[in-house]
């Protein structure tokens, strides 16, 4: 039943990323030829309201819904593998026009095609684990 | 019900967006997207090979219900919350894609030349959406973390590394959306 809110806030997250059209290939494409404000929009109100959001919890030192602090893990400090994987990411953002939330959304839309970006996408992650004690981080 | 048919505007969704990724931090939680393909694979029995698999995936188990949700999500909003005056995007882009082969949205939320049913009869386009697929997990596995997790969580709790990660994120977009995309569609 502890469950039940994280079936809620993705159902939520689903309605919201279609109906901004945030799983389009075009508004992705549309973004990266800088045609339109649409997704510039929705990224920099999110980041906005997010770290508004996360500056409260932090100076009143909220407790989550079990009573707990709630942490916020920094990213861990490097340069290559974010300068590096963001970018191949951002190939492959481009070129399918879907980052992993809309992949997931997009299929349960009804479009299989994207069963195959879905398929790569396990298969690449399956690739990072191989290569990883290899790559320079 | 039309504002709920029609393209949400982009300061209500980022606003939503943004209270999504505030709702998990409050249950305790990190948004993040893409650490459910770890979990996927971990599933599957990748941790009898990879050790990077040997992890405790169970502990994410909610982060997979996150992703049912926003699959039903996907299902309600496109089958009963949509119209044909969605995707409206700029006409210049439509004339752009036009030169390219691409079809035009007319509603749709994916063009036919990519996501079509007759993709699955050409193995170049197979081939597109197979490696956009495998850039994409190696890439945010790589960087730990994608649009989701750097770009939302990350830049809202100001940190350094997922600015790199965004930067990149725009830098192989760029380079895809103007000097691959004209290649591949000519």
């Amino acid at each position: 039943m502890k469950l039940i809110k994280f079936l809620l806030v993705g159902f939520f997250f689903g309605i919201v990323l279609t109906k901004c059209e945030a799983v389009s290939w075009y508004r992705i494409y549309e973004m990266f030829q800088f045609q339109s404000f649409h997704m510039f929009g929705i990224i920099g109100v999110a980041i906005f309201t997010g770290v508004i959001g996360i500056q409260i919890i932090k100076r009143k030192n909220l407790k989550d819904v079990d009573g707990l602090p709630i942490e916020i893990l920094d990213k861990e400090k490097g340069s290559i593998r974010y300068w590096l994987g963001g970018t191949l990411f951002g190939l492959g953002w481009a070129l399918v026009g879907s980052c992993p939330g809309p992949i997931f959304i997009l299929i349960g839309a009804g479009f299989m095609s994207v069963g195959v970006i879905l398929i790569g996408a396990l298969l690449g992650t399956f690739l990072y684990g191989v290569l990883k004690d290899k790559l320079p981080h | 019900m039309d504002f709920i048919t029609q393209t949400w505007h982009w300061s209500i969704s980022g606003f939503l967006i943004g209270m999504v990724m505030l709702a998990l931090t409050y249950f305790g939680k990190a948004f993040g997207m893409s650490s459910n393909l770890r979990s996927l694979c971990s599933m599957a029995g990748a941790g009898k090979f990879v050790s990077f698999f040997n992890w405790d995936w169970k502990s994410q188990r909610w982060n997979l219900v996150v992703v049912v949700g926003a699959m039903l999500g996907g299902y309600v909003a496109t089958h009963f919350l949509s119209d044909p005056s969605n995707v409206s995007i700029n006409t210049t882009t439509i004339s752009q894609l036009a030169a390219m082969g691409i079809d035009a949205p007319h509603g749709k939320l994916a063009p036919d030349a990519l996501f079509g049913m007759e993709i699955f009869s050409s193995p170049k386009m197979i081939a597109i959406l197979l490696i956009g697929g495998l850039l994409i997990g190696f890439g945010s596995r790589y960087a730990g973390g994608c649009t989701s997790g750097h770009a939302i969580s990350g830049l809202s709790n100001l940190q350094l590394p997922s600015l790199k990660a965004v930067i990149g994120f725009f830098i192989g977009g760029l380079i895809v959306s103007h000097f691959v995309l004209p290649l591949i569609f000519n």
